[in-house]
């Protein structure tokens, strides 16, 4: 999927996701109580929601759960993958249903980004990290051993970079406000 | 805390996401042979507990304009990292906040910040405003910015 900003600019779908950020209601008809705190109809916010779920609008619609509340790990992973197998070495690392996402990335510093420190300078002539992404799973043993696998099965070594703490997570960006910037 | 089975099922079923019918918690109830009222209990149970973080929507960002997605990485001192680490995760821009273990000599950063912007340029600027406030406290970044999404489903657990 590649970056588009440009797809998406219904003011009311806009209303909809920033309304739907959280709280969703436990109720009998939630999305009827949604429509009524909207002004719109029951069968409206399903059909809109399906809809911006089918064109990846939205990557999901329903609870995010923090596996690590029930003993459950998730790992930042990272590899540097030569530029000849990136494909090939994607398609194992995303064939792992642990993996929840899996960015490809890339280095300001590697852009002329005009940092001549020794660190920068050191790292610039290796091979970049350019494949992120996190395992979930049901323990720290259960995400190290898929770490393990991806590691026998790309034989290309995974840095380990497990949260130790976390300042914030989940920012609800102004998503009305980027909406209006898109049209 | 390990999962009950009723939370796991939970777990399993809406991992792609609630059934998008008028009545999604009896949809869920009936495919696990429990009542609307039970699945609407345990999921109350599991946000307050801590084991949902929250029930809603979660967007594409690009497709929503921010188009520029970086990931800041900084070598902060330890004995400060914290107390910074709490002040960087409160400025604009910033979704995602943690500390994570160096692994010398590969990476030497131990402070990430997700950092999203409608450009490049705007997700440098907030860089800038984390390189101010850390100050001397930081021996050196980078900004990992993401060219594509190669997978993102969230959390799936294991059938079997």
């Amino acid at each position: 999927m590649r970056p588009d900003d440009t797809a998406w600019g219904d003011p009311v779908d806009a209303r909809l996701i920033e309304h739907l950020h959280g709280g969703f209601p436990l109720v009998d008809r939630p999305f009827a109580q949604v429509a009524d705190e909207l002004g719109l109809t029951e069968d409206e916010v399903i059909e809109r929601l399906t809809r911006l779920l089918a064109r990846g609008v939205l990557t999901r619609f329903g609870p995010l759960f923090q596996i690590e509340r029930a003993g459950g790990a998730f790992v930042l992973a990272a590899i540097s993958v030569p530029e000849a197998r990136f494909d090939a070495v994607a398609r194992i690392v995303n064939a792992w249903p642990e993996v929840a996402h899996n960015y490809r990335r890339e280095s300001a510093h590697r852009r002329g980004g005009g940092c001549a420190c020794a660190t920068h300078r050191a790292s610039a002539a290796a091979t970049p990290l350019n494949m992120w992404f996190v395992v979930g799973a049901e323990s720290p043993a259960a995400a190290e051993a898929v770490l393990q696998r991806i590691e026998v099965e790309t034989g290309l070594p995974v840095l380990r970079l497990p949260k130790e703490r976390e300042y914030k997570v989940e920012l609800k960006l102004p998503i009305a406000e980027a909406g209006r910037g898109a049209v | 805390m390990a999962l009950s089975e009723v939370d796991r099922g939970l777990i399993a079923a809406t991992q792609s996401g609630l059934p998008l019918v008028p009545r999604p918690y009896e949809a869920l109830g009936a495919a696990l042979g429990v009542s609307a009222e039970a699945v609407r209990e345990r999921l109350a149970g599991m946000l307050a507990s801590g084991l949902i973080r929250r029930i809603g929507a979660v967007p594409n960002h690009y497709k929503l304009g921010f188009a520029a997605n970086g990931m800041s990485v900084w070598d902060v001192a330890d004995e400060r990292v914290d107390a910074l680490g709490a002040r960087v995760a409160a400025l604009p821009g910033v979704s995602h906040c943690y500390r994570r273990p160096r692994r010398l000599p590969d990476w030497p950063y131990n402070l990430f910040a997700m950092l999203h912007g409608r450009s490049r340029d705007e997700v440098q600027r907030q860089a800038r405003d984390i390189e101010a406030l850390l100050g001397s406290a930081c021996r050196g970044h980078d900004v990992l910015y993401s060219t594509a999404i190669l997978k993102k489903t969230g959390l799936r657990l294991r059938e079997d």
